[in-house]
């Protein structure tokens, strides 16, 4: 008999502390298979945020530092920059990457940083307890928007992929979600190509997973799935917004 | 060795060159910009990386990537860009990193002006970011001392994995004065086997990290940073001693005030008082010790700060009140001149402290 299905060596062997039904571990698991086929854990070097993926540093079997709030593309760029020929990559919560670390977000990606970012957007602050993220839905009910958001007050959720896509320093930006077996597979693409980006020296690379987070927004995992698929994905439509290496943006201008 | 001409900004980024410093991270504020003006211009002839960050919070994240790759690595500010560093410099002490940090002080609180100011003592020695941790604080009065505490900061950054400040101010910025920069102390960067290079497949992998859930844990880190805290206390501290061995009146000053306060100890003894200057170089650790043997030999003493009462604090301290300590303050922007401080040394002795 022959094994057809293992954890990947780049994970390790540390249980998730995620809750039941977080997809915070699919996403994981889709790094560490990359990580795997494009042998790279030896050289890669991983920043862990602050969220509920802070832990994070324990999961995968590379090097890994833990930055502060936000600060992770600034941490990855000054890791990159002394070690060119190291691997790093960021994995980020919405809160981490499109509130507090804005600006470090932004211009990593303008100055063309060669470093790949793994955005885990569930619409809310999942480590605080659920308050309202910049990627909170319009109307979402969150602990500090208990009559749902309302954007008079509160302002318009970021759409990151788009916004980054503007920026000539992105490389490749891609929304994905991990909600079905064959977003999954097109989402481990999506991570494959920003790795492989990195390794061909092609820039700054983002995938942005659609994700749920079952506990706080009061859903069970399957109502949590299906909710995804209702509210965010119209919100946040799947697709390549950035692809710099592919002709079809040529062409599109 | 050739003594040349540098101004102190300048001194400052050519000494960390030659300590082996390749990375620089920063943003541009009045009046340290031209340390990373040279850092700009030679950085990219020497293979190394001048990096201007979007903010001092970047450029000091940057610093900490750096510093956790294996490099040394430097980055310059003044008050307010240090403000915004002080949740890295935690970070940095958590994670036990080692970098070197200037901060060429100007006038505060808020945007202040840019005029020399040494308002940043508190800042430096006790509140550099939250939590229970030090940083090594330096506190040059010449360009040639700048050359050489900037080479030993990288060396002592290394040898205990924390950050060094180099503090100083406006003056001691723009001065110019021949220095000589001696390559053959250079001990170079330290071995770290602790450093994020990638684990090659041939050693388990590290962790960069000071998230401790564990109280214990918690607890058990910081005591151990507190052990290596007080052998830094025991061996680091540094001084100069001017004169004080028949003084009965004793200036506190370190920096740029320092020098002034020579010009007014010899218009003091032309007059009969018999002034003495002790200068901390290290004002954390503080010559504690130093100040200490001078406690009964001297009748009072005198913190000369271009700060509203802030270092008097550790005077007073290191004499444990044994004797009275005055406090002859400008602030603002506004450098003492050699007969302000003349009249507080002629006021003390008088009998009045305040
Ligand atoms: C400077 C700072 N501000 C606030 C916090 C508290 N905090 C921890 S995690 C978090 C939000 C994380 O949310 P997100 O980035 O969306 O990640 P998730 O937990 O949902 O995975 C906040 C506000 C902090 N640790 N540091
Ligand atoms: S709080 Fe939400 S995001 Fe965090 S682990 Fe639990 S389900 Fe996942």
């Amino acid at each position: 008999m022959s094994i057809v299905f293992e954890k990947p060596k780049a994970l390790s062997e540390n249980i998730f502390h995620y809750c039941p039904g977080c997809t915070h571990g699919i996403i994981h698991r889709l790094i560490a298979e990359v990580l795997d086929e494009l042998d790279i854990t030896g050289k890669t070097v991983g920043v862990a945020p602050v969220g509920c993926s802070v832990l994070a540093y324990n999961y995968f079997e590379c090097d890994m530092i833990q930055a502060a709030h936000g600060r992770a593309p600034a941490v990855a760029t000054g890791v990159k920059r002394v070690n060119p020929d190291n691997i790093v990559f960021t994995y980020q919560g919405d809160g981490d990457l499109a509130a507090i670390g804005t600006a470090e977000t932004v211009h990593s990606a303008s100055r063309g940083e060669n470093i790949t970012v793994i955005f885990v957007n569930n619409a809310i602050y999942g480590m605080t307890g659920g308050q309202m993220a910049p990627t909170t839905l319009p109307g979402q009910i969150t602990q500090t928007s208990p009559y749902g958001r309302d954007i008079k007050q509160a302002g318009y959720p970021i759409r990151v992929c788009e916004m980054l896509a503007t920026l000539d320093g992105t490389a490749y930006a891609e929304r994905v979600s991990v909600d079905n077996v064959k977003n999954i597979r097109a989402a481990k693409k999506a991570v494959k190509k920003a790795f492989t980006n990195q390794v061909e020296g092609k820039g700054f690379s983002i995938v942005e997973v659609i994700s749920t987070c079952p506990t706080n927004w009061g859903l069970s995992p399957e109502e949590s799935l299906n909710w995804l698929r209702e509210n965010m994905l119209p919100y946040y439509p799947l697709g390549v917004y950035k692809d710099k290496g592919s002709e079809s943006e040529a062409q599109n201008g | 060795m050739e003594k040349v001409l540098m101004k102190g900004n300048e001194a400052i980024a050519e000494a960390a060159i030659n300590a082996g410093c390749r990375f620089f991270f920063g943003y541009p504020i009045t009046p340290q910009t031209e340390v990373a003006a040279y850092m700009a211009k030679k950085m990219p002839k020497i293979g190394g990386t001048y990096l201007q960050a979007e903010s001092e919070i970047a450029a000091i994240n940057m610093v900490i990537g750096a510093s956790a790759a294996g490099a040394r690595v430097l980055t310059s500010s003044s008050s307010p860009g240090i403000s915004l560093k002080s949740e890295g410099l935690s970070y940095l002490a958590g994670c036990d990193l080692p970098a070197v940090i200037v901060n060429i002080q100007r006038g505060g609180p808020g945007l202040g002006g840019i005029q020399p100011s040494q308002a940043d003592y508190f800042l430096a020695t006790r509140s550099s970011g939250h939590g229970d941790f030090h940083m090594i604080v330096l506190a040059p009065n010449n360009i040639q001392e700048i050359v050489d505490v900037t080479q030993k900061a990288f060396d002592l950054a290394d040898k205990y994995r924390m950050c060094v400040m180099i503090l100083g101010d406006g003056i001691l910025g723009q001065m110019m004065e021949p220095a000589i920069i001696d390559a053959s102390g250079n001990t170079g960067a330290a071995q770290k086997p602790w450093a994020l290079t990638g684990t090659g497949g041939k050693r388990k992998k590290n962790i960069v990290n000071s998230l401790y859930l564990q109280p214990e844990e918690l607890e058990e880190k910081n005591f151990a940073r507190y052990e290596k805290y007080k052998e830094i206390a025991e061996n680091e501290a540094m001084c100069e001693e001017y004169k004080t061995d028949d003084a009965d009146i004793i200036l506190v000053s370190y920096g740029a005030t320092s020098r002034i306060c020579k010009n007014a100890i010899t218009m003091a003894r032309a007059e009969g008082i018999k002034a003495g200057l002790l200068r901390p170089i290290t004002l954390w650790p503080f010559p504690k010790k130093s100040l200490m043997a001078r406690a009964d030999g001297a009748k009072a003493f005198i913190s000369v700060e271009m700060s509203m009462g802030q270092m008097i604090e550790d005077v007073k301290l290191a004499i444990e009140c044994k004797k009275p300590v005055a406090l002859c303050s400008r602030t603002g922007g506004i450098v003492h001149s050699p007969e302000d401080i003349l009249a507080k040394i002629k006021a003390v002795n008088g009998g009045d402290f305040s």
